[in-house]
């Protein structure tokens, strides 16, 4: 195993919170605010892992352990996921079904946590959650489903290193594929337009209101967890997106962080310039991605 | 190449039309549909460009483009009716059958005898799919107005058949055809119209008794 597969999990563990903090910085931009420092993220992780945590008597030891689950599996997740062409650490056929429900596990156990909480507003938040990722997973699945059709491959290192030349073959399809992998990255990271990270109205939350009882290393592990799920999710797309094949490892894991960060910028353009759906406009909004995924995949078929 | 990406466009603008639900944008929809066709006829006409495709999708964006949406419109708007499609059938349930369709038109178009190879592996299963969805959208919303684009997206799809499979065409058939939807469209359109002033609504659904019938 190369030294430089180690690379994009290393990246992923540093970078993460960074997209977080260009997203906020491009949005506070373009509403003509200064914004808070690109690193502030990192400062609130900092402070959170300072803090002492505090648990309700209704909670049980599920309570407890879903941030922990959750970061873990991210953590797994970040070894599977490569980055500019190179090959991941751990790379078999078959692990982008280990990927998708990787992210399944930690969902399940965000929503677990907020059920254990005996709070109806966390409650609702569940439902939601449920709801939109039942039916963001299938669009999800398909899309891989296609790329891997696409690319004759199982594994997502060995996918990944063969997208240049779907481009030259199937270029509506990865196009499709794109689109649809955009819509379940809004979808998986609560980003506008399905559900709103800054909203402080328990009402129309979605994922931040399941991890509202959490307090200090819980909130901060729930906080990494989910930087992470974005920079993953946004590597599978940049990856797509961004087929830049050098030949120089370096340069082109220079070239996919590079389109990560224009992923933030992109996401934070989008988030300042549309309104949020509609909750029950959302299932449509997925509906749709899921079709154009499966619409990927029949022109790969063919 | 560019073939295909127009046909993926028309199949996804059928899609996106099954899931629209305002009028005006179904109507952008369909006159998008109109452009892309135009653009197809001149993309299947690999040797050279003369100027009897040049001709024709002039005629086609002119007509489907343009005029179509513009009398179309024009009706939404005397009408002052409600601007949503009102479907039988939700969105997200078309939408899924829209894929489905499409799936099966795909597994048929595999399976049909043709009697030349076509322009592109792609043009039977979207052209069939693009009938199919129209035909879909004729039975499964309310409005008469969906109905009008309902049958110029079935239209549509016919057309793009006829195109892929002979290329050649005589251009006074192509135009033929063009000119009866172009009536037809009009047709329906002052018919849209009228029933709307003496019923205050497009509901196809309610139009089922006639009044000498009942009576």
């Amino acid at each position: 195993m190369a030294v430089v597969s180690f690379l994009p999990p290393l990246l992923a563990l540093a970078g993460a919170p960074l997209l977080l903090g260009v997203i906020n910085r491009t949005k506070a931009v373009v509403a003509g605010r200064i914004g808070q420092p690109l690193l502030q993220v990192y400062f609130d992780l900092a402070k959170l892992l300072r803090k002492g945590a505090v648990y309700s008597r209704t909670t049980t030891w599920i309570f407890r352990a879903a941030p922990c689950v959750g970061l873990a599996a991210m953590l797994s997740a970040a070894t599977l996921v490569p980055l500019g062409g190179g090959a991941a650490p751990v790379a078999f056929a078959g692990d982008l079904v280990l990927f998708a429900y990787l992210l399944g596990v930690s969902r399940v156990f965000t929503v677990l946590a907020a059920l254990d909480t005996g709070s109806s507003f966390e409650g609702m938040g569940a439902s939601r959650e449920v709801t939109f990722s039942a039916l963001a997973e299938p669009a999800l699945l398909l899309a891989l489903a296609a790329l891997a059709r696409q690319t004759g491959s199982l594994s997502l290192s060995a996918m990944y290193a063969r997208i240049g030349v779907g481009w030259t073959t199937a270029a509506p399809a990865f196009a499709l594929l794109a689109g649809a992998l955009l819509l379940v990255f809004l979808t998986e990271n609560s980003r506008i337009p399905i559900d709103d990270p800054t909203t402080h109205l328990e009402l129309t939350m979605i994922h931040e209101v399941m991890v509202l009882d959490h307090g200090g290393p819980d909130l901060a592990c729930i906080l990494y967890g989910s930087a992470l799920k974005l920079w993953l999710l946004g590597a599978l797309l940049v990856g797509i997106l961004v087929p830049i094949r050098s030949g120089s490892a370096g340069l082109d894991v220079a070239a996919a962080v590079g389109g990560l960060l224009t992923l933030a910028m992109l996401i934070g353009l989008i988030e300042s310039s549309m309104a949020r759906l509609r909750l029950t406009r959302v299932p449509q909004f997925l509906v749709g991605a899921g079709v154009m995924s499966a619409v990927a995949l029949l022109l790969t078929l063919r | 190449m560019w073939t295909d990406t127009l046909l993926v466009f028309l199949a996804l603008s059928s899609l996106l039309l099954l899931g629209s639900s305002r009028l005006t944008r179904c109507i952008r929809i369909v006159a998008f549909q109109g452009v892309v066709l135009g653009a197809l006829t001149l993309a299947v006409h690999r040797d050279g460009l003369s100027v009897r495709p040049l001709l024709l999708a002039v005629a086609i964006v002119g007509i489907k483009g343009v005029a179509f949406p513009w009398v179309l419109s024009r009706v939404l708007r005397a009408g002052e009716v409600r601007r949503e499609v009102e479907p039988f059938i939700s969105y997200n349930v078309s939408l899924v059958v829209g894929a489905l369709t499409l799936g099966l038109s795909f597994w048929w178009s595999a399976r049909l005898p043709l009697p030349m190879p076509p322009v592109s592996s792609l043009i039977v299963p979207i052209a069939f799919f693009t009938t199919l969805a129209g035909l879909f959208v004729i039975v499964s919303r309310r409005k008469a107005l969906t109905q009008v684009l309902g049958y110029l997206v079935l239209e549509n799809g016919i057309y793009a058949i006829g195109i892929g499979l002979v290329a050649e065409t005589p251009m006074v058939v192509e135009l033929g055809v063009l000119l009866d939807v172009f009536v037809a469209v009009f047709v329906m359109g002052i018919a849209i119209f009228h029933i709307n002033r003496e019923f205050d609504h497009i509901d196809a659904d309610r139009l089922a008794v006639l009044r000498d019938w009942s009576a």
